[in-house]
């Protein structure tokens, strides 16, 4: 018994001294403007990136390393994914890095790019996802998805919630009923037929949503590189 | 003691209890499948309900149909649980064979992408966490229960604890794997490397360590031996460890009772340092200090030798898992986490190195007069090779977490081929000795059906792991250094593209040396049933006496030949 107990407190102290003082440290997380919750079909997005493991070939962290930063843009910051339940940073590159990918490449490229890879990128080795276009998104679940994720922290509203299911069509249709309230729910969001439809989003309109706003959202030009952070 | 009344008494009460478990089990798995919306969730809770009415099922056939004497003779106290044992070495087999094929068919899609097929139960996103599960959890974690079960037994000179949970965390512990697997092919994950099961699948696999370890603590309790033997101390580090960083990585609110989605509290930068916390612990207790109890028993009674310090064993055992623990941020150099846990992290990894040549000196120098082992005993030098495996790998990874080394090395092959050195090298391979010492042992024959099919096992292996870490490292080295290569004008020379190009033929060269290593993994399975049916051994003449077999061993405590004919 002095064995398992001796074990136990043994064990218990690294993961203690590195783990809590990161909830209570300030400027463990940076300071940034911009920063909001997913929108619901970025969120739907997000958690197909998560169904089909596409974290593990794709990192989602720029080191603050030269070739990084000249390759994929501004070093990740901690607060970039403050909201990430679970985070996404990823620990292999046998595709390029997607923390700033929003923004690089046109819907049209994305969708030729998901149903078949080789068709925009000869050299490519990455599966096809012809299977997302054809599958609806179950835009009905995600008020339940965004309901738990404030339960674990991620502050949505209820005018968020309540709208949900509607905000998912809103995204691909800008003229839809409603459609400026949704941008002001999520600033910055980008509202447009990501593949061609604007009723009825399947999931490569909810992975292409997901995609494009990846690395968009902080304001570097008010960003205030010399803290208070820990880096 | 008890008398036969009342023993007959407490047996009826355990047998009850147990139909009541399985009941509960199939309550609760009718509930969730009638309640439910999510197709995923619905085949698990099904196979839920199965499992709990087949258990019960089990059970009640034990107690009322099956012969009495069979009965009483599986659970008289004077002899040890060898079936449950036997099991878990099968299931080793089994499911070493499945995590080396899908491993491999994952290497041979990344050098031919035609082969993902582009549906989705077949691409690599989904195809991967099966495989790592499969080796790590599957194969990997059937060998520590089937090993710490025969080895618990003999060196505390007792029974197993407990008749039904002995088989509940062996059919547990399968169903566990046949949740996860199944789930990541439809996509049920929470994306937490190693830790990818969902919330239901986590609480299913926490109740089944637990049993686990009151098994364990059980059967150390009521040792005859006056002393704790140190592999025992490896065993209980690693089930103890790895139930604290399984409950506290895994922390999740599900979106509902009734579905597979669940959001872990965690996020961001202190949802990363939780995760390698946890994943760099699951190198360090599920594939280290459980592998080191196997071969701190195994290798000495093998080679019938002492082991070389006792005081190398103790210093080197509190060291490696007071250090182990804060090796996890050295996954996450340059990254956001602060500057202050990256060098931690750093630091401890670099100590940690002295501690894990401990463990290597200790079982290498334990052949200390019995050298000769490796030319004429092919397990020994399975066993011998992990050990080196091991020192390589503990030395590399040291190495491979001083930042300026990591900046070139992370997110490249160079990380796969360091953690290939280590499983297929160490974990793989002491694995599989320690199989070929048990399985004659436990089936009570004089010896392995063929010899010669262990000497083709030992070198398939040896050239595969050669093969797939060189083409690993020449890849790693290559990708970080084309990463960051620049031309005459200052600009970035490679375009990515171009890194994924000079890919392709170390990854026909891994995939070909993983061809090879699944190759010997089915020569093994083969071995192993021949030798567990009892075939005659073609080659006894040249096989070791091994006299370390107590079962096999005349004029000593025998009471496993009993249970074992």
């Amino acid at each position: 018994m002095l064995l398992l107990l001796g074990i136990l407190v043994v064990v218990a102290i690294g993961g203690l001294v590195e783990i809590a003082p990161l909830f209570v440290v300030a400027g463990t997380i940076e300071k940034v403007e911009g920063m909001r919750p997913y929108a619901p079909l970025e969120l739907a997005g997000r958690d197909i990136y998560i169904r089909e493991g596409c974290y593990g070939c794709h990192s989602q962290m720029i080191r603050a390393i030269r070739d990084e930063v000249e390759r994929y843009g501004h070093y990740s910051l901690a607060a970039e994914s403050m909201f990430d339940h679970p985070f996404q940073w990823g620990s292999k590159r046998t595709g390029p890095d997607l923390a700033r990918v929003g923004g690089k490449f046109s819907d049209e490229w994305h969708v030729a790019h998901m149903t078949n890879p080789r068709s925009v990128v000869p050299e490519s080795i990455m599966p096809g996802y012809p299977f997302l276009a054809q599958t609806a998104v179950d835009a009905s679940g995600i008020a339940d998805k965004m309901r738990a994720l404030r339960m674990v922290g991620v502050p949505y509203t209820d005018d968020m919630i309540a709208n949900a299911a509607a905000d998912v069509s809103r995204q691909i249709n800008p003229d839809a009923k409603g459609a400026a309230e949704f941008l002001k729910r999520y600033p910055k969001a980008q509202q447009r037929p990501f593949s061609g439809n604007t009723t009825d989003a399947s999931e490569l309109d909810a992975m292409i949503a997901y995609l494009q706003v990846l690395g968009t959202l902080v304001d570097f030009a008010k960003y205030d590189e010399s803290g208070p952070n820990l880096r | 003691m008890v008398d036969a009344g009342t023993r007959d008494e407490i047996i009826a009460i355990n047998d009850a209890l147990a139909v009541l478990a399985g009941l509960a089990v199939v309550a609760v798995g009718a509930i969730a499948a009638a309640n439910t919306r999510d197709g995923a969730f619905l085949m698990h809770a099904l196979i839920l309900t199965l499992a709990g009415a087949f258990a019960a099922g089990v059970v009640v056939h034990d107690a009322f149909v099956a012969d009495p004497e069979g009965r009483a003779r599986a659970r008289s106290r004077a002899n040890y649980n060898n079936a449950v044992v036997k099991a878990g070495v099968i299931a080793t087999v089994f499911w070493g064979i499945a995590g080396f094929l899908i491993g491999d068919i994952l290497a041979w899609q990344l050098a031919f992408p035609a082969l993902n097929l582009d549906l989705p139960w077949t691409n690599f996103g989904r195809l991967r966490p099966v495989h790592t599960s499969a080796v790590i959890f599957a194969f990997g974690g059937n060998a520590l229960i089937a090993t710490s079960f025969y080895v618990v037994q003999r060196t505390c000179r007792a029974r197993l604890a407990g008749h039904w949970s002995p088989w509940f965390v062996f059919w547990g512990y399968q169903l566990f794997i046949v949740l996860a697997a199944t789930g990541y092919l439809l996509g049920v994950t929470q994306s937490k490397e190693y830790a990818e099961p969902e919330w239901y699948v986590d609480l299913w696999l926490t109740i089944v360590w637990v049993t686990y370890l009151l098994v364990f603590l059980g059967t150390i309790w009521k040792r005859t031996e006056p002393h704790i033997y140190v592999a025992n101390w490896f065993y209980l580090a690693f089930i103890v460890t790895v139930a604290m960083l399984h409950i506290v990585n895994n922390l999740a609110v599900p979106v509902s009772w009734f579905g597979s989605k669940s959001y872990g509290i965690y996020s961001g930068v202190q949802d990363a340092m939780t995760q390698w916390w946890y994943g760099h612990n699951a190198v360090g207790f599920f594939l280290t200090a459980g592998f080191l109890a196997m071969m701190y028993y195994f290798i000495p009674k093998r080679v019938e030798r002492p082991i070389y310090s006792y005081r190398l064993s103790i210093v080197h055992f509190w060291s490696l898992i007071f250090l182990y623990i804060w090796a996890g941020p050295h996954h996450l150099h340059y990254t956001a986490l602060p500057d202050w846990a990256q060098t931690l992290g750093m630091t401890f990894s670099i100590m940690l190195w002295m501690p894990s040549w401990g463990g290597m000196i200790n079982g290498l120098m334990t052949l200390s007069g019995a050298w000769d082992k490796l030319r004429t005993d092919p397990v020994v030098r399975l066993l011998v090779v992990s050990v080196g495996f091991y020192g390589m790998s503990t030395f590399e990874g040291p190495v491979m977490s001083i930042k300026a080394v990591n900046s070139l090395s992370h997110y490249t092959d160079w990380t796969i081929g360091h953690v290939h050195s280590g499983a297929l090298g160490w974990v793989g391979m002491v694995s599989f000795g320690a199989i070929y010492c048990m399985t004659p042992w436990l089936w009570g024959r004089r010896g392995l059906y063929s010899m010669r099919l262990v000497e083709w096992h030992f070198w398939l292996s040896t050239i595969g792991i050669l093969l797939y870490i060189t083409s690993m490292w020449v890849a790693g080295l290559m990708q970080g250094l084309m990463w960051r290569a620049y031309n005459d004008l200052g600009f970035l020379q490679y375009s990515f593209v171009e890194t994924v190009v000079a890919m392709h033929w170390p990854y026909v060269i891994r995939a070909t040396g993983g061809s090879l290593y699944l190759l010997g993994g089915v020569l093994m399975a083969y071995n192993v049933w021949r030798t567990a049916r009892g075939d005659l051994t073609a080659d006894i003449a040249l096989q070791p006496r091994v006299a370390a077999a107590p079962e096999l061993r005349g004029g000593v405590y025998q009471p496993g030949l009993a249970a074992a004919e």
